[in-house]
Formats: C-alpha cells, structure tokens, sequence
C-alpha cells in the first residue's frame, strides 16, 4: 500500500505503460453511470471487485446493488451476510466515505428516490447497498411463471427436461444473469431503490460465454430442430418428412424413447413462451450496449486471464458494448531500489558459497533470494501488461497490487475499493 | 514425503488421473506436468482437455489440437531408460457423438442429417448428462484399448484437464445426471460402463489448489462431493507455492520488524553489494511482506493436511510457465513420488 500513498505517480502507476489510468471514482460518482459489469475468466478476483466497487460507490452516495454469481462463503460473511440469496438484502454496517461523501451523497438522489429510500431503510441519510446473489433455477422458474398460465406453468416445472435446463444447461447462468440484471433495472426505475447496479458474471471457461449464452439458449429454443419437433402437434403432416422420421428415430436409439417424450411435451409446452424469451434476451443485449451500461474487464496478470481479457475488450468493440475500462487484479508491487534480479541472485549466491556462513550471510543471502524472485515476477508481468498495451493502447488500466492477507468483512472489502481507485 | 522415491510412485495401477481444481490456480499447468512426470521411465501418456478452450496447445505452443491424438513431447528420460511419450487429445462434444453413431451405428449420411436438422447441437447442449456421457465415453474408449484395435495407440496413462471443482462432481457423477433424463437406451448403458472405470482402482481424481482461503475451501468441498458420490480422492497438488528462503525464526522477526539492519548491512557488505538505505529498507519490507504470506499459507497448509489426502506440492516460477517450467514442475512430482 505504502507504494501508492505518495499519490497518483506511485511506482505502480509510472510502470503502468502506456495506458491512460483508469478513474474508477469518476466512474463510481458519475450519475450517468446506471450499470457497471464486470467480467474476465475464472480465478481473476471478479466477485470481490464487484462487492468492493459497489461498496465503495454505496459509501460515496450511490444507492448500489450487487448482483454476485457464486460468492465464496467468506465473501458473503464479509458483506455481513450469512448466505446470500435471490432476494437482495441490505448489507449492514456501511458509512459515508468521509473525502467524498458530501458530493457524492447530493448526486442521484431525488425528491422521490428520498421517499422510497426512507420507508425501506428507515434512515435516509445512511449509505445503502444491498447484495444478492443469483439463483438461477429459481430466476428461470419466475420468468416461466410470469409468461406462461398458472397451469401450464405447473406442466412446465414438473417437466424433468425443464428441470435439466433450467438447472445445469451450459449458458442458463449466464443468460439467467442477464435476465435477473433486466428484473433489477426495471425494478430501479419503478422504484428508485437504487441508482447503480453492479454485477459479477459467471465463471466461464471463457470470458466470452455470457456474451453468447442468451444467444445461444435463444437461437436453441428457435431452433430448427425444435420447430420441427413441434410440427406434428401443430399441423400439416407433410412438415413430417422422411429425413426427419429417421433422425427422430435415431435420436430415440440413443437417448431413449422416453426421452424424446419427455422432450416433445416440454417443448409444446413451451412453445407460446419462445418469442417471449427471444425477446427479453434481445432487450438485455440493447441494454449492455446502451450509455448508462460501464463494462469493466477484470485480469490477472498471467497470459491466460490478459489473453481473454484482450478477446473481451475487442468482442466488447464489436459489440458497441461500453468498455469502461481493465483492472489488472493480484499485481506484484515493484521493490524499491535498482538492485536488478540477476545481480541479487549473484550476490545471494557468493554468500552461500562463502566458507564462513553466521546469521548475517544467512539471513541476507534469503533477502537476495526474495527480491530476485519479486524482481522477475515483476518484470514478467509488466512484460505481460505491456503486451495487452501495445495491441490495445486505448484501454484505461487499473492496477491492483496484491494483498498479503485475505479479504474477511467490510473493511477488507474498503481496502480493496481504496486501491481500485488509485 | 521425502521418504518417497521416484520409482515407487504413489498411483500404482492408477490408469486415469483426473486434474480439476478452482479456477485459476493452475489446472492444466498441473495436469500437463504430471503427464511429463508420468511420461518418464518409457511410459506413454494422453493429455486430454474436454472443455474445448485449447490450454493445452496454448501451454506447449503448439497449434490448436484436433480430435486426434498428436504427440506434443516426451518425457523425461533417467539414466538407462529413454523417455516416453506425450500425445495430446482435445476432446470436443461433438466430434464425440458422431465418432460414437459411427462406431455403434454405422450412420455415414444419417450423422450429417442429423447435423443439418441441429440435433447435434441438441443432444449435446440441452442434455448436459448426455455431453458428459460422450465426453467420459471418450476417455473410456482411450483407457480400454487393447491390441484388437490395430491402429489405436496404446497408453500407459491417461490425464485428464478436468473441468474446475464447482463443476466435477457433475460432470464425472454421469450416472445420476441421466437419472431424470435417460432411463434406458443406449447412452444409459455407456454411462453405466463409464462410471465403473470411474469409481475403479484405476481412476484417481486430483484437485489443484493454491494457498489461499478460497481455493482451499473449495478443494476441501471438492472432496466432499467426491466422497459422497463414491468418486476416488487421489491428491491435494498444491500450486504456486512461494520459496522458503527465511528460516521461522527470521520470518517472526520481519514480521515484527525486529531484522536488525546491521546483519542486512554486514551481509550486503560480505556479497559485494553496495548497501544503501533503499535498498536496506526494500529488503525488510519484502522479507515482512513475504513472511506475512508465508503465515497465512501455513495455516493453508494444516487445513489441507487435516484433509487427510496424500498433498504433493509445485513451486512458483517466478519466470512464467513455458516448456522448460512444465519440465522443472514434472521434475518436482517425480521427487515427491507421484509419478
């Protein structure tokens, strides 16, 4: 931490490259800024950067929420809740960040908002952020019961095959994360309980599913195979051609005729909900690429999370999804002095060969040891970074150096805020 | 564990050694370094990767692998024996199923119907049971070769980069996934046979983890889930573990700041190294900072040791992982005696 104390030209920032610093307080404070993703593969410390970056939005004025995916139990304990569910809840314990509270507190509150604000938490004047964490069987049964008749939405939740993509499809999370982001902006607007939603996505094999999951899961659902699954209940017979007899066949061999059944009811079931579901997975689409959207690329640095990270930012381009910017989390601090590795190593080496060895030696010669290591650490990652700089120089860069404890409650989470925002 | 040598490895009559582990913490560099390891003393291994995202290829700079064993390396040889061999495999949903109707089914242009009606896509996406079955089916088909197959190769191992933790128990527990979906039928009886390699002798099922609280917690629900579905627990392979350069005692005394700068001085002087107070002082903070590390991943270390499960461990490069790194890696299993 000491290395960054000395303000915003620390060690740290001045090793960055060329990549503009990322303003995350700017981003925070700025009422204009209604969603914030994060996103990056599996292991890069995504869901702790999206508790502490709402928390630390929550204590400079903004009404947050956080929308986590699958939050370590500690994690959850840390925001002051025992098991995070899919209800948002209030995390206890917050207080008004004493630099910027005042003008943070003014912005994005109105007349309305106070009103609300005040009957559900009692005090108005208190920071509110509130954390969730989603459920998605439980998400994709409410969209079902919202869509569909109260009887047919029994005959689809009894479904075995409903059951098996409701709960273990690959993409339900993902696309189930977007439709739970769309229930929280809607009820944002309806009622003003908040002003800025944070959410963490799925962890991935890649970066790049959640983007594709509704498509997927809605493409599927349209599919063509579907389609004609259904032809028989609907209609003309000629629609049954022989090709498709033999593939239902086929089908039937190697999953089961009961299978087949179980998925033919389910899909007739379903099939008045298709154009709904295509629809709300289009409108979420719009709203990632809409102005309010911020899209932050969370990073470690190793070439594996740097090389998604470099797919996400150019998929994001494509997209004309907003990139707010990358955070580069677990980044190793640079020692100070010029004692390069290569002499420290040396150097450590001359004292272990000596023929009189005392404390003195030994204890140094493991000092030597450490800044070497610490020294190539820090130049294979700078290395790494300069690299995902040179293809993508635009890119506003967060660097978070590397704790030496572990986040366990709020003030863990604080700290991390802290050194988010430089 | 230095008690162990490299040629009484601890997996005897283990055939499949199945790597998962939370995300980030080194998975496919662990499952490739024990491919080289088992690779040693002649022995030929597969590397199989199923999640479709080339870490292997990417790990070994090679280009992307097809559905087709390629070799990628070979093994460390010792002393009289030459090494043996690593192929690698990446096993994608799909050219699993249609390699699977070809073979029990004989379906030539049937299997490119059933593409162009997207039942591929189907019945590999919608019923997860039934990716998983082909998936497994697959490993099954490599561990079980014999010498009717004229073609096939033949492999002393087989390791798998298994998908992460979260997602193991699901994706090896094939039998029960079905269990709603697939009552009778053929992929039901695949699933069958598949799961007998799986809970066998021969399967052990490793989980990587680093030292640090969450990995750790997950490694230790991992087990959990591994037991309660009857699933072999092979290792604890714990990662990225940071150097022991400062004895304990050394390691209280940075901690709280009680490293007196005159030994640093006088040791600096008797290297040869110019001390200046920067210097002195970057020193003492890395060796605090390091030594805080230290305390947090020995409390990290009882909590696997209380797991009760054989724990191997792997050092931090602090170069990076290239081939040479994989080798260091696969050396350090070989002396611990996990391969």
């Amino acid at each position: 931490m000491s290395a960054r104390s000395g303000g915003r030209f620390g060690p740290l920032v001045a090793k960055q490259g060329p990549n503009p610093e990322l303003d995350v307080d700017g981003l925070l404070d700025d009422p204009a800024t209604r969603i914030i993703v994060c996103c990056g593969s599996g292991g890069v410390g995504k869901t702790t950067t999206s508790a502490a970056l709402a928390l630390r939005a929550a204590e400079r004025g903004r009404k947050a929420v956080v929308l986590t995916i699958d939050p370590a139990r500690r994690l959850a304990q840390s925001m002051g809740i025992e098991a995070l569910d899919n209800i948002p809840r209030p995390v206890p314990g917050l207080r008004w960040q004493s630099s910027a509270g005042t003008t943070g507190r003014t912005t994005g509150r109105t007349g309305k908002d106070k009103g609300k604000a005040a009957e559900d938490v009692g005090d108005a004047d208190e920071p509110r952020l509130d954390a969730m964490m989603l459920d998605m069987k439980r998400t994709f049964d409410e969209v079902v019961e919202s869509q569909a008749s109260p009887e047919k939405a029994a005959q689809i939740l009894a479904n075995p095959f409903y059951q098996a993509l409701s709960s273990s499809f690959a993409g339900t999370q993902e696309y189930m994360a977007m439709e739970k982001l769309g229930q929280l902006r809607h009820e944002a607007l309806e009622t003003g309980q908040w002003d800025l939603i944070v959410v963490d996505t799925p962890p991935s094999r890649s970066a790049l599913d959640f983007l594709d999951a509704p498509e997927r899961l809605s493409s599927f659902l349209d599919g063509r195979f579907i389609r004609l699954m259904l032809a028989p209940a609907r209609g003309p017979a000629r629609l049954m051609t022989a090709g498709f007899g033999a593939v239902t066949n086929t089908l039937a061999k190697i999953v089961g005729a009961q299978m087949l059944r179980d998925v033919q009811t389910f899909i007739a079931a379903f099939d008045t909900l298709f154009g709904g579901f295509r629809q709300r997975a289009e409108r979420t689409f719009e709203l990632l690429q809409a102005d309010e959207t911020a899209f932050l690329v969370v990073a470690a640095p190793e070439p594996d999370a740097l090389r998604e990270a470099a797919y996400f930012v150019e998929r994001l381009e494509e997209e004309n999804m907003p990139l707010a910017g990358l955070i580069v989390n677990r980044a190793s601090r640079p020692p100070a002095g010029n004692l390069s590795g290569d002499r420290a190593m040396a150097a450590a080496e001359r004292l272990e060969e000596l023929d009189e060895r005392d404390d003195a030696s030994e204890v140094t010669a493991g000092l030597l040891r450490l800044h070497a290591d610490r020294v190539r650490i820090v130049g294979r990652e700078t290395h790494l970074r300069q690299r995902f700089a040179a293809t993508h120089p635009e890119v506003p860069t967060a660097v978070m150096p590397a704790l030496s404890t572990d986040v366990h409650d709020l003030e863990g989470l604080r700290v991390v805020g802290g050194l988010l925002a430089g | 564990m230095g008690a162990r040598s490299r040629n009484g490895a601890d997996w005897p009559g283990v055939r499949l050694h199945v790597v998962t582990g939370k995300g980030g913490t080194g998975k496919t560099t662990a499952a490739a370094s024990l491919a080289l390891a088992l690779a040693s003393n002649a022995k030929h291994v597969l590397l199989c990767e199923v999640e479709e995202r080339q870490g292997i290829a990417q790990l070994f700079d090679v280009p992307p692998l097809p559905y087709e064993e390629r070799r990628i390396a070979s093994g460390l040889g010792t002393g009289s024996t030459g090494g043996g061999s690593v192929h690698a495999l990446a096993i994608d949903v799909e050219s699993a199923l249609l390699e699977y109707l070809a073979m029990y089914y004989r379906l030539g242009r049937a299997g490119r119907a059933l593409e162009r009606f997207g039942v591929i896509d189907f019945a590999t996406t919608i019923a997860p049971g039934v990716r998983d079955v082909l998936l497994t089916g697959k490993l099954y088909e490599a561990a079980h070769r014999n010498r009717r197959h004229k073609k096939a190769r033949e492999y002393d191992a087989i390791v798998l980069d298994a998908p992460p933790t979260g997602r193991i128990g699901q994706f090896l527990n094939v039998n029960s996934e079905l269990a709603g979906l697939a009552k009778a039928g053929p992929v039901r009886k695949q699933a069958d046979t598949v799961m007998t390699l799986l809970r066998s002798k021969q399967t052990a099922v490793h989980l990587v983890t680093v030292l640090e609280d969450m990995p750790v917690q997950e490694t230790a629900d991992g087990i959990e889930q591994l037991r309660a579905a009857r699933l072999p627990v092979g290792a604890v392979i714990v990662n990225r573990v940071r150097p022991h350069a400062l004895d304990e005692e050394a390691r209280d005394k940075a901690i709280a700041g009680d490293l007196p700068r005159e030994l640093i001085e006088r040791g600096l002087a008797a290297a040869g190294v110019r001390s200046t107070r920067t210097l002195v002082d970057a020193l003492l903070d890395e060796a605090r900072e390091h030594s805080e590390r230290r305390e947090l991943e020995d409390e990290q270390r009882r909590h696997i040791n209380d797991l009760g499960v054989p724990t191997y461990e792997l050092p931090r490069l602090s170069g990076g992982v290239d081939l040479g790194g994989l080798y260091e890696l696969a050396a350090a299993f070989c002396e611990q005696g996990m391969a």
